[in-house]
C-alpha cells in the first residue's frame, strides 16, 4: 500500500509541475504572439473545424501562402462542431464544416452577437465500402437504408454469401453520419423517423472504419471518397431499382448520377472583409483546381 | 556570537515554515481540485436531469442528435466491460502476486517487479491500436463472431491494463502478512502450496479486495483503448451472447461526442450527466476500497 501512496505523490508532483510550466509557457507564447504580428506586418487567419475538410483546407492554405507571403493561415481539425464553437468565441476566423450549422448553433452564435455566413467550398461523394472478398458489388439506396436500419441482416439476401452484416458508421457527431442518416437512411424524407440500428458500430475515426472493412468480410461501411483506400471495395449505388448503378467519382458526382454526395462548407463570423474575404474569393476561384487532387469534387 | 546563532535559528525556522506551508497547500489543493471538478460537473450536468424526462434519460435508446438520451445501454456497457475485465484480471493478478511474493526466487522477483511496473506505463492508445489490429481479428476468426470489436475484446485489454495495479497492491497485501503466519502454517505440516492458499492469501483478503477495487476503478475510467475495440454500438447487452457483441461505454461516449457537441445544448448537458454518473460510480468503488483498508487497520495485526 505504501508503494502506491509514494507513487501517487510522485504523480501529483509531476502533474503540478506540468500544470505550472504549461501555464507559464502559454503566457509566454501569447506575449510573443502579440508583439510579433504588428511588427512583421503579417496577418494571421485562423481556420478550424471539420476533419473531412482538414486536408483540403491545409492544401489550400499552403498554396495560398506561397502566393501571398504576407498572410499566415493556421489550419486545425477537431470536427465541424469544434470549428463552429471556435467561430462563436472568436478564436477562429473561418470554421470548416462538413454539415450545415444546426439551428441551436446559429442561435447561440447570434446570442454572442455573431451572424454566421455560409460558403459552399467543395462537394464530397460518400462511398459505400465492403471487404474486397465480398461478392456483392452494387446496392440500391433502398437496400442501403434497409441494411443500416437493421431490416436486412444477412448478405445472402443481397446476393452475397451466408454471412451476418456488421454495420459500421462514423460517430454520431460527424457531419458524415448526419448526412447519411438524412439522405440515405431516410432517403431525404423530412418526416421519416428511421434511425441507424442500435447494432451499428460507431467508429471514432475513418481509420477505424477502414481497418475493420479491410479485415472483416462481414462489414459494410461508408466514408468520404477522399478517405477510401485501395484495399476496400467501393460499391456502385443506384438511386432506385430502375436507375443505373454508378460508382462514385468526380465525373459521376458532377453530372449528378451518383446519388450520395454533399456540399462542404466554410463559415465566417459576419460578412468577411480584408484578408479573410480575399482568401475565400481565392478558395472559390483559383483554389478549386486543388479540390479534385484531394479526392473531392470541385464546384464547377 | 549568540545573536548570530539566534538569527540562523530564526532563518531555519522560517525556511521550514515556508516549506511546510507549501507542502500543506499542495496537499490540500488536491482535495480542492476534486471538489472544484465535482462542482463543475454538477453545474454542467445537473440541467439534463430536469430538462429531459427520466423516462427518456433512463431509456434504452441513445441517439443524442435526435434528443434520445437513454443512458441505460451505456451504463450497462461500462459495467459489463468492467466486470469482464475484472473476472479475467483477478485470478491472473492474484496468481502473479502470489508467485512474485511467495514462490519466485529473489533474482526473479527483482526482474519481475520492474517489468510489471513497465506494464502500467504502456499508453492505452497503443494497447488500443494493438487490440484493433491484432486482438480483434483473432477473436473474430477463432470464435466466429460477426466482428472482433466486442465486449470481450475490451475486457481483455482492460484486464491487461488493470493487472499492474492489482498485482502491486495485492503483492503489498501479501507482503504485510506476518512471517509468523507462514512459519506457523509450515510448522503444522502444511505444504508451501497449502500455506499460501489456506493461510497467507486469506490473511491478505482485505488487501486483495482493495486491489480488485482499485483495478476496477482503473478499468471503468479507461477510455481510449475501450473506444477503439468495443465497437461503440449503444445496444442493450441483455442476451447471453452479448459478451461477443459490441457495446458502448460511458467513457467512450463522452470522449467521442464531446468534441463536436454544441455548447449549452441538451446533448452537452447529457454528456456531463454521464460524467456525474461515472464520477459517482468510481467514488462508490473507491469508497468500498477505502473501507476495506480502514477495516484492515482496525483489526491491526490480525489482518
Amino acid at each position: 500500500m505504501r508503494a502506491v501512496c509514494r507513487q501517487m505523490c510522485w504523480v501529483f508532483l509531476v502533474g503540478a509541475v506540468m500544470v505550472l510550466s504549461s501555464g507559464s509557457l502559454a503566457c509566454r507564447e501569447q506575449r510573443t504572439g502579440d508583439t510579433r504580428s504588428p511588427r512583421s506586418g503579417t496577418e494571421n487567419i485562423e481556420n478550424k473545424g471539420s476533419d473531412t475538410l482538414v486536408n483540403l483546407a491545409l492544401a489550400w492554405a499552403e498554396l495560398y501562402v506561397q502566393e501571398r507571403p504576407e498572410v499566415r493561415i493556421s489550419v486545425t481539425g477537431g470536427g465541424s462542431g469544434t470549428g463552429i464553437a471556435s467561430l462563436m468565441n472568436r478564436t477562429a476566423d473561418i470554421a470548416n464544416a462538413s454539415r450545415e450549422m444546426k439551428i441551436e448553433e446559429i442561435r447561440a452564435a447570434e446570442a454572442n452577437g455573431i451572424r454566421p455566413v455560409e460558403f459552399v467550398v467543395a462537394r464530397d461523394a460518400i462511398a459505400v465500402v465492403v471487404n474486397p472478398s465480398n461478392p456483392v458489388s452494387s446496392l440500391t439506396m433502398q437496400q442501403i437504408s434497409d441494411i443500416y436500419t437493421g431490416k436486412i441482416t444477412n448478405w445472402r439476401k443481397l446476393g452475397g454469401e451466408d454471412r451476418p452484416i456488421v454495420l459500421l458508421s462514423r460517430e454520431s457527431n460527424s457531419g458524415t453520419y448526419v448526412y447519411v442518416l438524412e439522405h440515405v437512411i431516410r432517403m431525404g424524407e423530412p418526416k421519416s423517423k428511421l434511425l441507424f440500428s442500435p447494432e451499428t458500430l460507431l467508429m471514432p475515426s475513418s481509420e477505424g472504419i477502414s481497418t475493420e472493412v479491410r479485415q472483416n468480410p462481414n462489414a459494410i461501411g461508408y466514408d468520404g471518397l477522399g478517405y477510401v483506400t485501395s484495399d476496400q471495395k467501393v460499391l456502385a449505388v443506384a438511386r432506385d431499382a430502375s436507375s443505373p448503378y454508378m460508382l462514385p467519382s468526380i465525373a459521376t458526382v458532377k453530372e449528378g448520377s451518383y446519388p450520395i454526395s454533399r456540399p462542404l462548407y466554410m463559415y465566417t463570423a459576419g460578412e468577411p472583409g480584408g484578408q479573410v474575404k480575399a482568401y475565400l474569393d481565392w478558395v472559390l476561384g483559383p483554389g478549386q483546381k486543388l479540390v479534385s487532387k484531394l479526392g473531392f469534387v470541385p464546384l464547377n | 556570537m549568540f545573536a548570530r546563532q539566534q538569527a540562523a535559528a530564526a532563518h531555519a525556522n522560517w525556511g521550514e515554515f515556508v516549506i511546510e506551508a507549501f507542502i500543506r497547500v499542495l496537499g490540500f489543493s488536491t482535495i480542492g481540485f476534486v471538489l472544484l471538478i465535482f462542482l463543475f460537473l454538477l453545474r454542467e450536468g445537473v440541467p439534463i436531469f430536469y430538462k429531459v424526462p427520466p423516462s427518456n434519460l433512463f431509456g434504452i435508446h441513445w441517439y443524442p442528435i435526435f434528443d434520445l438520451f437513454g443512458t441505460l445501454p451505456l451504463l450497462l456497457g461500462s459495467v459489463f466491460v468492467t466486470v469482464t475485465a475484472i473476472l479475467i484480471a483477478l485470478p491472473l493478478g492474484v496468481a502473479t502476486a502470489v508467485f512474485v511474493r511467495e514462490v519466485a526466487p529473489n533474482w526473479a522477483r527483482e526482474v519481475l517487479k520492474p517489468m510489471i511496473e513497465v506494464l502500467a506505463g504502456i499508453p492505452s492508445v497503443v494497447l488500443g491500436f494493438f487490440g484493433m489490429h491484432v486482438v480483434a481479428p483473432l477473436i473474430r476468426e477463432t470464435l466466429g463472431a460477426p466482428t472482433g470489436l466486442t465486449v470481450f475484446t475490451g475486457g481483455l485489454l482492460l484486464a491487461y491494463m488493470a493487472l499492474p495495479t492489482i498485482i502491486s497492491v495485492a503483492e503489498d497485501a501479501l507482503d504485510a502478512v506476518p512471517k509468523s503466519f507462514r512459519d506457523a502454517g509450515l510448522a503444522m505440516g502444511a505444504t508451501q502450496w497449502q500455506t499460501i492458499w489456506r493461510v497467507v492469501v486469506p490473511a491478505a483478503r482485505s488487501g486483495i479486495t482493495t486491489a480488485v477495487m482499485l483495478g476496477m476503478g482503473r478499468a471503468i475510467g479507461e477510455t481510449m483503448a475501450v473506444m477503439m475495440v468495443t465497437g461503440n454500438a449503444a445496444r442493450m447487452p441483455l442476451s447471453l451472447d452479448a459478451l461477443f457483441k459490441p457495446a458502448r461505454t460511458m467513457t467512450a461516449t463522452i470522449a467521442a461526442e464531446m468534441g463536436e457537441v454544441a455548447q449549452g445544448s441538451a446533448h452537452y448537458h447529457a454528456l456531463f450527466g454521464i460524467g456525474i454518473i461515472l464520477f459517482i460510480l468510481t467514488l462508490l468503488i473507491n469508497l468500498v476500497a477505502v473501507s476495506t483498508i480502514f477495516k484492515k487497520q482496525r483489526r491491526g495485526g490480525l489482518r
